[in-house]
């Protein structure tokens, strides 16, 4: 969107907002930090660390996905659909054993990956639209693939979804190892570097002759796939699959936390960081809530209202 | 890489915002995608409903079709406001919490009468949708995660307002606004009638008056449009809020017809009402669309989940699927036709 610059806002309110959309976030992390620790009774426990971290480790590796696709001035509505459909997926083919399942799982995720990249890259599909197909269709198919839920009895994958390193839950293990595997893609690859000049201008990216058209498909697909883990390992978590509820309005938190953090909708910029603060944000808010008895109600408008703070503190500062 | 899928190799931006003005060039080919882009959606209709009652002999009887009719209405009503925003090149995700806002609401405030039942829901969800427009045009926003935080919030609000969901309001039996919901005039249910009058009401505001104009020229170019003098921000306040008033006047004729305000209701509507624009011939990008299109979207989209429901062996969730590949079919055909006219 052009700056028309109609109002241009005092110094000091432009640094307070600056601030806020580089350290915001660690900011209220910190705020809820101290305040739980303040007012919550047990909050500070090894056993309630575990679960928020538990609870939130999906929602972290579906937001890395959805934090590249950001990048590219795009987004990815289907992640939650990918989650159900990888739920279902998994149940199908457990009988041939874990590995097997997960390869056909990654089949599915890819192919949805490259049906939304390739709408998005080839045929020039907004971004929105093409991965609402994906989404609506997506959904459809896990539910016709496995329409009710089915309890799974696989140890191994059980045993993925609650078993731990030295006190460290898988799922926050596998969550921070592709935090850090995504951070030094953006900072340190050339496609992260493709990946950036994309989302800063298509037109000058294809002028300067980057592959746009493969890095577009390769981040649908990364996101596609980070969704899969994340539905897989819930699964496992459950115990369960679920494709009628599992990942349902995944995108949503996985867009706020990604929105919370920093990362600028018009492309261009990626925060990793911030992007995992992001998503802890929303998961101490929630818990917070919830711990003293506030009604889930609230949780959502609270939500709202961090998202559009979020949003303000970042208008007009994606690019330049 | 490849470049075989493109006319134009080195054509900037095939997303960026695209001529739509309606310059036909006089060429033939110009003028057939022109059409189907206009009248694909009727033709696909047409033929699937032919088909359709040819292989079934349940599917044009008058109770079906009437049937039909009355649940398309809710949704049509919606798809309507979204087609104004859509036009001027936003989105508004947040009208599938605002029809379950305004359905509680004037379930709630049928104990007080019908005028409260009717104002309530109209003044919470048009105030919602004026939030949104300010945030969007004053505040230089993205419409999408503007109006997915009122998607939240709106859907919060519901459920602070009902006991966490747990609660559902009756509309009294024999109520004005029962009547409005469930009654029928000639034939067919009052839900109906009133969506007809708003789409000929919506038609003639956006082809014959000013403010249709300026939501054609904000949609098409936003800057050329404020150097012409166009009041961008009003305009795009206006379409917010008229989003917001008929979801909220959906959920409330939802709500009239179902005789409750039902709490889980309207999830996923925004992307059923967003495919019914897009399917009708709307483009996404703005500053091209056709309030009848929507119409015949909508009606698609339900002929397409009837039929579905008549083949009893298939799934519901296989309409899903449908569904999803024939909105990727319909902006896979819109991006190709939409270029084709750019580059004539």
């Amino acid at each position: 969107m052009a700056e028309l610059a109609l109002r241009t806002p005092t110094l000091d309110k432009d640094r307070v907002l600056q601030w806020l959309q580089k350290y915001g976030v660690y900011a209220g992390v910190a705020v809820l930090l101290v305040v739980n620790i303040a007012i919550t009774p047990h909050f500070l426990s090894a056993e309630n660390f575990r679960t928020q971290a538990v609870q939130v480790a999906p929602v972290i590796i579906v937001a890395l996905g959805m934090a590249l696709v950001i990048g590219t001035e795009g987004v990815d509505l289907s992640v939650g659909a990918v989650m159900a459909l990888s739920a279902s997926v998994v149940a199908l083919y457990l009988g041939y054993g874990l590995l097997p399942a997960l390869l056909v799982v990654a089949l599915f995720a890819a192919g949805v990956g490259l049906a939304n990249g390739a709408l998005v890259a080839f045929i020039g599909v907004q971004p929105i639209v093409a991965t609402l197909a994906l989404m609506v269709g997506g959904r459809g198919l896990a539910l016709v693939l496995l329409p009710q839920l089915e309890d799974l009895r696989n140890p191994t994958l059980a045993s993925l979804g609650s078993g731990d390193v030295l006190g460290f839950p898988y799922l926050i293990l596998v969550a921070a190892v592709l935090a850090l595997i995504v951070a030094f893609v953006v900072r340190r690859t050339t496609f992260g570097r493709q990946l950036l000049a994309i989302g800063d201008s298509r037109p000058a990216a294809q002028l300067a002759g980057l592959p746009v058209r493969r890095v577009l498909i390769i981040v649908y697909v990364v996101s596609a796939l980070l969704a899969a883990v994340a539905g897989v390992l819930a699964t496992a978590r459950l115990q369960a699959s679920d494709p009628t509820s599992l990942g349902n309005l995944m995108e949503l938190s996985a867009i706020t936390a990604v929105v919370v953090g920093g990362t600028p909708l018009t492309g261009g910029r990626v925060n990793i960081a911030g992007t995992v603060a992001g998503a802890v944000l929303i998961q101490l808010l929630t818990a917070t809530l919830i711990k003293h008895d506030l009604p889930p109600s609230w949780t959502q408008i609270a939500q709202a209202v961090v998202i559009v703070a979020a949003v303000y503190a970042a208008r007009g500062r994606g690019k330049r | 890489m490849t470049t075989t899928h493109t006319d134009a190799p080195m054509t900037p931006a095939p997303t960026g915002p695209v001529e739509k003005t309606e310059q036909a060039g006089p060429g033939r080919a110009d003028r057939i995608s022109a059409l189907l882009q206009q009248h694909g959606a009727l033709a696909v209709l047409v033929i699937v409903s032919l088909v359709a009652s040819f292989s079934f002999d349940t599917f044009a009887t008058g109770d079906n079709i009437t049937n039909m009719a009355t649940s398309s209405a809710f949704l049509a009503i919606v798809a309507l406001g979204m087609t104004f925003v859509i036009i001027t090149g936003g989105i508004d995700l947040s009208v599938g919490s605002l029809f379950a806002l305004g359905g509680v609401l004037a379930a709630w405030g049928s104990r007080h009468g019908t005028l409260v039942a009717l104002l309530l829901p109209l003044a919470v969800c048009g105030l919602i949708g004026v939030v949104n427009g300010l945030l969007v045009a004053r505040s230089r926003l993205a419409p999408f995660i503007v109006t997915l935080a009122a998607m939240l919030g709106a859907r919060g609000l519901m459920l602070a307002l009902t006991d966490e969901g747990a609660e559902t309001y009756l509309v009294a039996k024999g109520s004005f606004l029962a009547e409005l919901g469930q009654g029928t005039t000639l034939g067919l249910g009052n839900p109906v009638w009133i969506t007809l009058g708003l789409f000929v009401a919506g038609a003639v505001v956006l082809r014959r008056t000013r403010f249709g104009q300026h939501v054609y020229a904000v949609g098409g170019n936003e800057d050329a449009a404020a150097l012409m003098g166009a009041p961008v921000a009003r305009t795009k306040i206006l379409v917010y809020t008229l989003s917001g008033l008929l979801a909220g006047l959906a959920g409330a004729l939802n709500a009239a017809w179902l005789a409750s305000g039902v709490t889980i209701l309207g999830n996923g509507m925004e992307l059923e009402a967003i495919s019914a624009v897009v399917i009708g011939g709307t483009l996404l990008t703005g500053g091209l669309g056709y309030v009848s299109g929507s119409l015949v979207g909508v009606l698609l989209l339900k002929v397409i989940q009837n039929v579905i429901n008549q083949i009893g062996s298939l799934d519901s969730s296989y309409q899903q699927v449908v569904s999803g590949a024939f909105l990727a079919v319909v902006v896979i055909a819109q991006t190709w036709l939409g270029r084709r006219r750019q580059l004539m």
